[in-house]
């Protein structure tokens, strides 16, 4: 009961914190003036009428009312009319065209980077101060301080181009359909075909990017559990452990392995929820079609539309996350009282 | 009872040890006071000092860079763009390695293009013996030469528009120097017909036009260039005693154009010489030593004033964020109770806004220089961190006796705490802001790579920015984004190691626990 008190307030507070900071946005944005681009001898009237039709004509509160009954009534966030690419279309559907790229570099950088990670962690904690140690420690360092950029240029450069082991950009629609004649695939615009995310070619022109998104990972979670492994390795209870007569590495598994696992645990549920956010800097590195390109080219073209869904969309995604890592320390391990005085 | 009764007079009160020996034990050592703990500590960490003495060279490199070189930001030559770097020693001494030299592997016409270069200006443009190799390229079997070029002697011969002014002080800084800057003009009508070559000066021999509407070059029986200088007419107002091949006036200097300019033939490297000696800025010749970017910027002058603008953005941020955080931290964590949760809910709801959206509606609504909009977002939302770490710290030192005591004293708040609770915080903001620092430095050069903030303003650049410049040329001139991201990656990990240092310094007591 005390916990589900908690839960529920701290899910109250951060609805608090997103609406807050989303309606502060709404009418920063509604404040400017609102700027459209047509096309080469396109009608200005017709978006025109279209902005009209949806009242940003109208005053702020009035249009801060209609863009919430567009949203949960109809799931309209809106049209772009900045981007001659996705001008007068809905924001939504370009939004969720754009997320399978991103949501799944993601999975499979987390789905390296966590195994990876921990088994570096773990391997560095058991041999603490060992030259292995050290070279565990100074490379989870240097990678972890060198910014993300570099070392993804890096790899571009030095596999990519130099030695031409993996293709130096992402495969398009295009390119998948013709790699596989046989398959018969189509790509029907505003529709999401498995099979054209799914194969071998287009996983093979993902990794570059995948493994640039997993080094930070790998060196962040190989930090973290030797930091918290070799803390719970000089700990009485392994004493303890091993004084009943368990081998070091049952001593190991058993109670030290499990026990680490509790900080860890609730920061690989935060990565699974930050997967759909994805890194900036990766998808611009590597061209990817996803939500973080669409998100920098609608800043650049101050498409508001897109810009207030995306905002609140990536806001959402970090306030989620760290709300479930908060929680989850509490449900792992009860003996953490979330709160409490 | 009276207070008279309590009073003792003056006279009663006695020095009680006044010129004697006190019997107690003098100290064995030194005192050593928390500053300098904490300093003997930082001195054994060898990573640590390393990192300091790293940092310490990026600063100066940072404050004396601009200075010492010759060039500005705002300079630029496009003639001498993509040049790669060169260090005059290893140039001095042929060695093949930081000499502006670039490996190239091209066809038969390219390269005889550099051959001519090198025959007219008598300068090396070919570093190194040119190995052959046949290979099919649509096709067709063609040779391929691969060999070291000069990059900043295969500019060659540009075209420069003087008016006569100009052109009659070229000619007399020519016999000045005894120099030949003018080289003789080529008859326009055989000049290159393809419209990619027309202005191209080097061609000063015959050529056609080859398939592909590409310029081929022809030759005579020997398989020498056949040069198209213009016969002297006498037209051309060259009085310069400098002549090409001996001491007649052979062929024609320059072509009139209109508005009564003359269209000169110039040799790039000495005209470029001529150009600064006479413009008296400080630049003696093209020397480039961390190369040039594309439109013919110096990189090392451009990543020095990168670097002082980060490091500068970065220490302002710091200190603002130190001194606004402390403050509202103090008031949060002393006071307690309601004013904590108000305050910690403001500073919850600023620290959840992503930075990105901060700088983009400060870019939308106020319509000014890129770099205020970044210190009013670095202002707005940097010192919740700190804030929060002055609050943990009041919450674990408020309660103590010696506070007790101080107010019973009679201490007001304020003077409890600035004077008695804040000083135990110190070593943990001052790691905390150099560990700001490089976090102020990341956000910069993140947000103007990917384009979000543009501090590419005439006399103003950034890092990030010449990362995203670089990240274009990756594979053809990887020197262009090489030494921005060397720089920022040096930057970062001694930043990190040496934050580290500070902090096991500061609080041994956190050794390894908030890593």
């Amino acid at each position: 009961m005390y916990m589900f008190k908690y839960i529920c307030k701290r899910i109250g507070l951060m609805i608090m914190t997103f609406t807050i900071i989303f309606v502060t946005c709404f009418v920063l944005i509604k404040l400017l003036p609102v700027d459209y681009s047509v096309g080469f001898g396109e009608d200005t009237a017709k978006i025109e009428n279209m902005l009209k039709s949806r009242g940003y004509d109208k005053p702020i509160p009035e249009q801060f009312i209609l863009y919430m009954r567009r949203i949960f009534l109809d799931g309209d966030f809106g049209i772009g009319f900045r981007m001659p690419e996705y001008r007068g279309q809905p924001v939504w559907s370009v939004f969720i065209e754009k997320l399978p790229p991103t949501i799944l570099i993601n999975i499979y950088s987390s789905l390296l980077a966590v195994p990876v990670g921990i088994a570096l962690g773990i391997f560095a904690a058991l041999k603490k101060n060992k030259w292995q140690d050290h070279l565990i420690s100074t490379a989870v360092m240097v990678v972890i301080s060198v910014p993300s950029f570099v070392y993804a240029t890096l790899l571009l450069y030095i596999v990519c181009f130099k030695m031409s082991a993996l293709p130096l950009n992402i495969a398009s629609f295009a390119d998948v359909i013709k790699a596989y004649p046989e398959k018969n695939l189509v790509y029907i615009p505003g529709t999401f075909n498995w099979s054209l995310y799914f194969n071998s070619k287009m996983f093979l022109s993902m990794l570059p990017a995948v493994f640039s998104m997993a080094f930070g990972s790998i060196a962040g979670y190989a930090r973290f559990t030797r930091a918290e492994l070799t803390e719970v390795l000089t700990s009485e209870f392994m004493l303890l452990a091993r004084t009943k007569g368990l081998t070091k590495s049952q001593a190991t598994v058993r109670h030290a392995l499990r026990n680490s696992m509790v900080p860890i645990f609730p920061s690989i549920i935060g990565e699974f929820i930050s997967v759909l956010s994805g890194s900036l800097v990766i998808e611009n590195i590597f061209s990817i079609p996803g939500v973080g390109g669409l998100y920098l080219a609608a800043i650049n073209a101050k498409d508001y539309d897109f810009f207030m869904m995306l905002s609140g969309f990536y806001l959402l995604v970090s306030l989620v996350a760290s709300l479930v890592i908060d929680l989850s320390y509490g449900v792992i391990d009860p003996r953490i009282r979330m709160g409490a005085k | 009872m009276k207070a008279q009764d309590y009073q003792i007079s003056k006279e009663k009160f006695v020095f009680h040890s006044t010129g004697e020996n006190l019997h107690d034990k003098k100290l064995d050592t030194k005192p050593v006071s928390y500053f300098r703990d904490a300093l003997n500590r930082f001195a054994k960490n060898k990573a640590s000092i390393l990192a300091a003495i790293i940092i310490g060279l990026l600063v100066l490199f940072a404050i004396f860079g601009p200075i010492i070189s010759p060039f500005t930001v705002s300079y630029e030559d496009a003639n001498y763009a993509y040049v790669l770097p060169r260090n005059k020693m290893f140039y001095n001494l042929g060695i093949h390695f930081w000499d502006g030299g670039q490996e190239k592997e091209v066809n038969k016409a390219t390269f005889d293009l550099y051959k001519g270069i090198e025959q007219e200006t008598g300068r090396t443009v070919i570093m190194t013996e040119p190995k052959l190799h046949e290979e099919e390229y649509m096709g067709k079997m063609s040779t391929l030469y691969t060999f070291r070029l000069d990059t900043y002697n295969a500019v060659g011969v540009k075209y420069e528009l003087l008016t006569t002014e100009e052109y009659l002080a070229l000619q007399q800084y020519q016999d000045e120097h005894n120099v030949q800057i003018i080289f003789p003009i080529t008859e326009p009508k055989l000049r290159p017909e393809a419209e990619q070559d027309r202005a191209n000066a080097n061609i000063w021999y015959q050529t056609k036009l080859g398939g592909g509407r590409k310029t081929a070059i022809v030759y005579d029986k020997d398989g020498n260039f056949i040069p198209i200088y213009q016969p002297n007419d006498g037209k051309d107002m060259y009085t310069s005693k400098m002549y090409w091949e001996g001491d007649e006036k052979l062929y024609n200097y320059a072509e009139a154009k209109s508005g009564g300019r003359w269209n000169v033939r110039v040799d790039y490297r000495e005209y470029y010489i001529y150009k600064h000696a006479i413009a008296n800025d400080g630049i003696t010749e093209p020397n480039f030593i961390l190369g040039t970017n594309n439109a013919g910027k110096d990189l090392f002058t451009c990543l020095a004033s990168g670097a002082r603008f980060s490091f500068i953005l970065s220490v302002v941020v710091a200190s603002v964020n130190l001194f606004v955080g402390a403050i509202y931290g103090s008031i949060e964590g002393y006071y307690g109770g309601k004013t904590d949760i108000v305050m910690e809910r403001i500073v919850e709801i600023l620290s959840s806004v992503p930075f990105v959206i901060v700088i983009t509606l400060l870019r939308y609504h106020f319509n000014v220089d890129h770099v205020v909009i970044l210190f009013i977002a670095f202002f707005l939302t940097g010192w919740t961190g700190m804030a929060g770490r002055t609050r943990m710290q009041f919450y674990r030192f408020k309660n103590q006796e010696y506070v007790l005591v101080a107010r019973t004293l009679g201490a007001k708040d304020s003077r409890i705490m600035f004077k008695h609770i804040f000083p135990n915080a110190i070593g943990t903001l001052i790691t905390s802001s150099v560990l700001v620092i490089p976090g102020v430095i990341f956000s910069e050069t993140s947000l103007s790579y990917l384009g979000i903030i543009n501090l590419n303003t005439g006399d103003m650049t950034s890092v990030g920015t010449l990362l995203a410049t670089g990240q274009n040329y990756l594979f053809t001139y990887p020197h262009m984004i090489l030494f921005p991201a060397v720089f920022i990656s040096l930057l970062m990990l001694s930043f990190n190691l040496f934050g580290n240092g500070l902090r096991d310094a500061f609080n041994p007591s956190l050794r390894g626990t908030e890593e």
